[in-house]
């Protein structure tokens, strides 16, 4: 049974991540109701036939609103892991191909001090220079990722340095952004997109709560970090609307780590060969 | 009856045969070596008597360790047996110990498992045996960390832990393999003396003959998971029955024939060459600077096929580099052709492309996501204008056919060969530009016997059709002697002793040449018409 969890575990992480990502895609055309349609007198309703997952405070539809907060949400995470990649994969690359010069001290101690500061510090630095929003919350997670991946990377990249075929590569006179591009990145690619999908769902719980604290997506964009934030005042009168949003949350993020698990056993030719 | 006696052993692993009707014994204070090439079965004997097959594998048979059937023990039970009545020790000794606990802590470790004596006294037992295997307190401490010692040391202490509680049993699984020479003969004679003085059975597992005929008492061939031949190491050796063994033993001797070189003509010259690395103690301390390659000069000549031998750590891979144009000199010049390779603070391209190499690791020296046509078409890089279309394609189909592969081979990935095959993929590469010098760094070292035969036939046949000039880097005596015209003797940075290679391997002058020759086992002589079974 163990050998076929690798990929049940691929498929039901992919299942609810697709769920989200099409609710996302869905409310860029159409939603049940408009997310800004305040309608005072059906406010904090249960769910119904009418509005399947109930109202919020101000009468709002929860479904839609779980909708466009996906379409937020995903697009941060995905922008700022892709912020951390671009940036974060070349460094560790350039880091690992210049190992023990100067410029590789530069490059990892620069990324040290970015892991010192806890994201949430860099976060408010940002959005106190340049005040809230969803840009400058995913500027703020991306910089994040880049110390992970440039980490991640150079670390990969070292010890495919020290193999023949580089040195073979090395022999035949190319240069290092050329093994690096043609030898080194095409071996280090499973690794980085299994880290790429945990650092997904780290990126939609930092959008969470970047906006639970007011510097995420600022209103009337809905979030899922502030549709919990607002309901915290309300939980004991009507729990469903701090648990909905809070759910979505939840799934997406595990969803998102069953996949980076599944990958990560599909990816590695070690567990492959032992299926 | 004997210590230890394997009756119709058979594993198989998720139903496939992986050992067949093994029989074989071994009696107190006997030394039998069971030999074979790789996937002959040797290790998952050893591994069957420990009790340590891997999962999946299913054994049928009989193995009788002092009367005790050691299949049919609980792993409880074997755990009781392990390092208590038979001990193990591994081929490669860093990776065998912890490198975080103390040699003293590691010995007495195995003693406290089974005993429960005070650590105190487990600690003495400890020292006594590590002076016991060559490593005296008053020099080797208990607090001694792994790193801290040699290979031939890491041995010692591997074999101290598994002699602690004097195991009736003993298994080597290559236990000199991955030694020096000199080392290997010390490692050899002591495991020798400690049969003779605790009357154990040692069961030893090696590829190399010269091993077995040096120590052993009783040999066992194996073959594809079965045994093919065993008996008396002086009978066996003198008079081989089966195919096989008759065939590893030739393959073990082989000699090829070299052409005559040509008139000789200076190709590579190498002057005064000093290699310095800063070795830094801490983060703060101060930098000392180690000399791994020492005043070293010499000439190949076009058409010369010279041989480098010395032990690890001696600087020849650092010299290697530094002819490679992969790492800079500090001092003296090396030139190809009357043109330094090193050109300011750049390789020179234009040297560069009159060399390639071959490299020892068959499995490590090629990207795994390249096909063969991509892995053996690289040099082409060096070339201002490569070949490209049908030119390039026939570039490749003569560079596989020349290795003795196929051109279709060209569009299979690397997995899909075997070592030899790779081997011969890695020669192709080199040979693709047709460079002025082909390195081999221990390129034949990690190849079976019988293969490694096939491809030194190889390089002499390619020898005699190209005009090839090679430097030989090994540590494989035997080998060097066979395939270079020319040899050099390198010591702690410097070449101690360099001539023709006839008259260095049997009038050896300096002493380091001397010590070497005489530590490497030699394989008796037998009869000579056992040429290619």
């Amino acid at each position: 049974m163990s050998r076929h969890w690798p990929n049940r575990s691929l498929m039901i992480g992919a299942a609810l991540v697709l769920v989200f990502i099409s609710g996302g895609m869905v409310s860029l055309l159409w939603t049940p109701y408009a997310i800004d349609g305040v309608d005072i007198p059906n406010k904090m309703l249960m769910p119904s036939a009418a509005h399947w997952l109930g109202t919020d405070h101000l009468g709002r539809d929860i479904l839609s609103m779980i909708m466009v907060g996906a379409q937020t949400s995903i697009a941060v995470a995905v922008l700022a892991v892709g912020i951390g990649m671009g940036v974060g994969i070349p460094l560790g690359l350039w880091a690992a191909a210049r190992a023990g010069g100067w410029l590789d001290e530069v490059i990892m101690r620069g990324n040290d001090l970015v892991f010192a500061f806890p994201s949430l510090v860099i976060a408010i630095l940002i959005t106190a220079v340049f005040g809230p929003g969803a840009v400058n919350a995913i500027i703020a997670i991306g910089i994040f990722n880049i110390p992970v991946f440039a980490r991640l990377t150079r670390g990969a990249a070292l010890s495919l340095w020290r193999r023949d075929f580089v040195l073979a590569a090395r022999v035949s006179g190319k240069s290092g952004l050329r093994i690096s591009a043609e030898h080194i990145l095409p071996n280090i690619t499973s690794l980085l997109i299994v880290q790429g999908t945990i650092q997904f769902s780290l990126g939609i719980l930092a959008e969470a709560g970047l906006s639970y604290v007011g510097l995420g997506a600022q209103p009337p964009i809905p979030s899922w970090g502030r549709m919990l934030a607002e309901s915290q005042t309300l939980v004991s009168l009507a729990p469903q609307l701090a648990l909905i949003p809070g759910l979505a949350i939840v799934l997406t993020v595990l969803g998102l780590n069953l996949m980076g698990d599944g990958l990560r056993d599909m990816l590695d030719p070690r567990i492959r060969a032992e299926r | 009856m004997s210590l230890l006696q394997v009756n119709h052993l058979s594993v198989a692993i998720h139903a496939h045969p992986v050992l067949q009707d093994i029989s074989l014994n071994v009696d107190a204070g006997e030394i039998v070596a069971l030999t074979g090439e790789s996937g002959s079965g040797k290790s998952m004997t050893s591994l069957a008597v420990m009790g340590l097959l891997p999962r999946g594998a299913q054994a049928k048979g009989q193995i009788m360790l002092d009367g005790t059937d050691l299949l049919a023990q609980s792993e409880a039970q074997l755990c009781g047996l392990r390092g208590r009545a038979m001990g193990m020790i591994f081929q490669e000794p860093m990776t065998a110990l912890n490198p975080v606990q103390t040699i003293g802590d590691q010995v007495a470790e195995t003693i406290l498992v089974h005993e429960k004596t005070p650590r105190a006294v487990a600690q003495d037992c400890a020292a006594a045996m590590l002076a016991r295997v060559g490593l005296p307190g008053d020099r080797f401490p208990l607090s001694r960390y792994p790193h801290e010692l040699s290979g031939g040391q890491r041995q010692r202490v591997g074999l101290a832990m598994a002699i602690a509680l004097r195991p009736r049993l003993l298994i080597a699984d290559e236990p000199t393999t991955a030694l020096d020479v000199t080392t290997q003969a010390q490692i050899l004679g002591l495991l020798k003396e400690l049969v003779a003085d605790f009357g154990m059975g040692l069961l030893l597992i090696t590829h190399d003959l010269a091993v077995v005929g040096s120590i052993a008492d009783r040999v066992v061939v194996m073959q594809k998971g079965r045994v093919v031949e065993a008996g008396p190491t002086a009978t066996l050796l003198a008079a081989p029955a089966h195919p096989y063994t008759r065939m590893l033993f030739a393959a073990s001797r082989h000699r090829v024939d070299l052409p005559s070189p040509p008139l000789p003509k200076p190709l590579l010259e190498v002057r005064q060459v000093v290699r310095d690395y800063r070795v830094r103690r801490g983060m703060l301390g101060r930098a000392a600077r180690f000399r791994a390659v020492d005043d070293v000069s010499f000439t190949l000549q076009r058409g010369e096929r010279l041989g480098l031998v010395g032990e690890s750590g001696c600087g020849k891979s650092t010299l290697t580099r530094a002819i490679l144009g992969l790492e800079q000199v500090q001092g003296g010049t090396i030139t190809l052709e009357g043109e330094p390779v090193w050109t300011g603070a750049r390789a020179n391209r234009g040297v560069r492309r009159k060399m390639q190499v071959v490299f020892q690791d068959p499995y490590g020296s090629f990207n795994p996501r390249h096909r063969v046509d991509r892995l053996i078409t690289e040099p082409f890089h060096l070339l201002d204008r490569p070949p490209t279309g049908p030119d390039r394609q026939d570039a490749i189909a003569e560079a596989l056919t020349s290795v003795g592969l196929s051109p279709a081979d060209a569009g299979k990935f690397i997995h899909e060969f075997s070592g030899g095959q790779r081997q011969r993929i890695a020669i192709a590469r080199a040979l693709i530009i047709k460079p002025a010098l082909i390195v081999f760094d221990e390129a034949v070292s990690a190849l079976d016997v019988s293969v490694r035969a096939q491809v030194l036939d190889l390089l002499a046949d390619l020898c005699r059709r190209y005009p090839l000039s090679y430097l030989f880097i090994s540590h494989d005596l035997t080998v060097v002697r066979s395939i270079t015209d020319r040899v050099m003797v390198m010591q702690a940075g410097k070449i101690v002793e360099a001539g023709a290679t006839e008259a260095v391997f049997s009038a050896p002058q300096h002493p380091y040449t001397r010590a070497l020759i005489a530590a490497a086992p030699r394989l008796p002589d037998i009869a000579r018409p056992l040429i290619h079974a």
